[in-house]
């Protein structure tokens, strides 16, 4: 029970971690405080933002309502991995040209919910990132240029 | 907000499973989408001492037809059910549902085995479930049981799967020709709970008339329900205008709607038989065009 602890191995962003923790830890809380990976951020709290979103085997989940343990053996992607050797995700590129926020609390789980659409789309699909930015957001327009600019296959 | 202690194990079998419930009793949790059972675990609403993970038993994660049904795997996630091209071609009615559920996020980890499992009165699948007169196979230390939709939902977040069962499957009869069935929800914003949804399905005889329907509400009362009258008030009946207003508004009196920040009872009901009408409707056409 209380200071029961389980092993837990998961792969993040490519790179292999082995933890002691109890089965209650949250994922989101395991990358933030046991991986100091701490681009993935806690907003709502209850499963309803978004921006705690990494990536569970390719797919898009709030990492706030999962257990850590669930995640032994899986291979997560957090926010921290979508640049790849010094180069931006096409997204990050996205979100950085068209100015795609207003405050940026919730980008990190914006991006990585829209990296995946991108996958399964590659075609231009605006204002279906599946996130719930909050309605008053003003970055909303903008989220959805920087998606559809990502999402545009370059000419040159 | 973290959850309270427990320990942990993930069997890799049901009978596994089965006997980590026989030995903890009512001190457990079955785990499966977690996106209902995590969320209630973090606001301490429910403090189980065990947690039995099932994810990580092979199979049960089906959506197909087999034997005179659909047979739906415990594990089948909504996404899913939601992508799955037999649901989308033969019960457009469970895919209007799976769509509505939550987020394309949550629906990613959340399972239909939930969604019935913690019979939630604001669940989306109950309500289709109960329309369609579908069956939740349970296994327990005796084998496995059969049990109908109607005797699955006792109350609120209670049914009638006893605390060493788990259930395993989901069947649904095969859909007929000319039957037809849709699901209407009004929802605040995406990924809310219903303000007032309703399940509708219909089969049609050659001559066009009601042979059977099934009708059923979602947040209409304290647990999903069955509305009985419609279905009286459809059977043996040539549709018509006047007949979809006829049943919804008898669904909408049957409904028991409480007052809360979704609206007042009386908008409520106003809203089930709007709901009611659009389902309705709805299947009809699609059980007109399905030969």
């Amino acid at each position: 029970m209380a200071g029961e602890h389980v092993t837990v191995k998961v792969t993040v962003n490519g790179d292999s971690y082995s933890r002691e923790i109890e089965p209650r830890t949250l994922l989101v809380l395991f990358i933030r405080e046991e991986l100091g990976l701490i681009g993935t951020h806690i907003g709502c709290d209850t499963t309803s933002c978004g921006a705690c979103t990494v990536r569970w085997n390719g797919q898009p989940v709030k990492s706030c309502t999962v257990f850590a343990v669930q995640a032994d053996g899986q291979e997560i992607q957090t926010v921290e991995g979508l640049e790849q050797g010094g180069q931006l995700h096409p997204i990050q590129e996205g979100f950085w040209e068209e100015h795609g926020l207003q405050c940026g609390f919730c980008t990190p789980g914006m991006m990585m919910t829209a990296s995946a659409l991108l996958e399964k789309t590659r075609t231009r699909a605006k204002r279906r990132s599946g996130t719930r930015s909050p309605g008053t957001c003003a970055g909303a327009p903008g989220t959805s240029t920087s998606f559809a600019r990502s999402s545009t296959p370059r000419t040159s | 907000m973290i959850p309270g202690s427990f320990s942990y194990s993930s069997p890799g079998s049901v009978p596994e499973a089965i006997e980590l419930l026989v030995q903890h009793g009512f001190d457990v949790k079955v785990l499966a989408g977690r996106e209902s059972l995590i969320p209630v675990m973090r606001f301490r609403l429910l403090e189980p001492k065990y947690i039995i993970d099932i994810n990580r038993i092979p199979g049960m994660n089906q959506v197909e037809e087999r034997n005179g049904y659909l047979s739906i795997g415990a594990l089948a996630r909504e996404s899913a059910v939601e992508q799955s091209d037999i649901i989308k071609r033969r019960y457009p009615i469970i895919y209007d549902t799976a769509e509505m559920i939550a987020d394309p996020l949550v629906r990613n980890l959340a399972t239909m085995g939930g969604n019935l499992a913690h019979a939630d009165p604001g669940n989306d699948h109950p309500a289709t479930m109960l329309a369609l007169r579908a069956e939740v196979v349970a296994v327990g230390p005796n084998g496995e049981r059969v049990i109908p939709i109607d005797e699955f939902f006792v109350d609120s977040f209670a049914t009638a799967l006893e605390p060493d069962e788990i259930l395993t499957e989901i069947r649904v009869p095969a859909a007929k020709p000319r039957s037809g069935g849709a699901y209407s929800k009004l929802e605040r914003k995406v990924g809310d709970y219903a303000v007032a949804a309703v399940a509708a399905y219909v089969e049609l005889g050659e001559d066009g008339t009601i042979q059977q329907a099934g009708m059923a509400l979602t947040n209409a009362s304290y647990m999903p329900i069955r509305a009985s009258n419609a279905e009286k008030t459809l059977g043996g009946q040539q549709p018509s205008d006047e007949l979809i207003r006829e049943a919804s508004s008898v669904a909408s009196q049957e409904a028991d709607p409480s007052s809360d920040l979704r609206g007042s009872a009386d908008y409520k009901r106003a809203m089930i038989r709007t709901m009611t009408r659009r389902a309705l409707a709805k299947a009809l056409d699609r059980a007109r065009t399905n030969s």
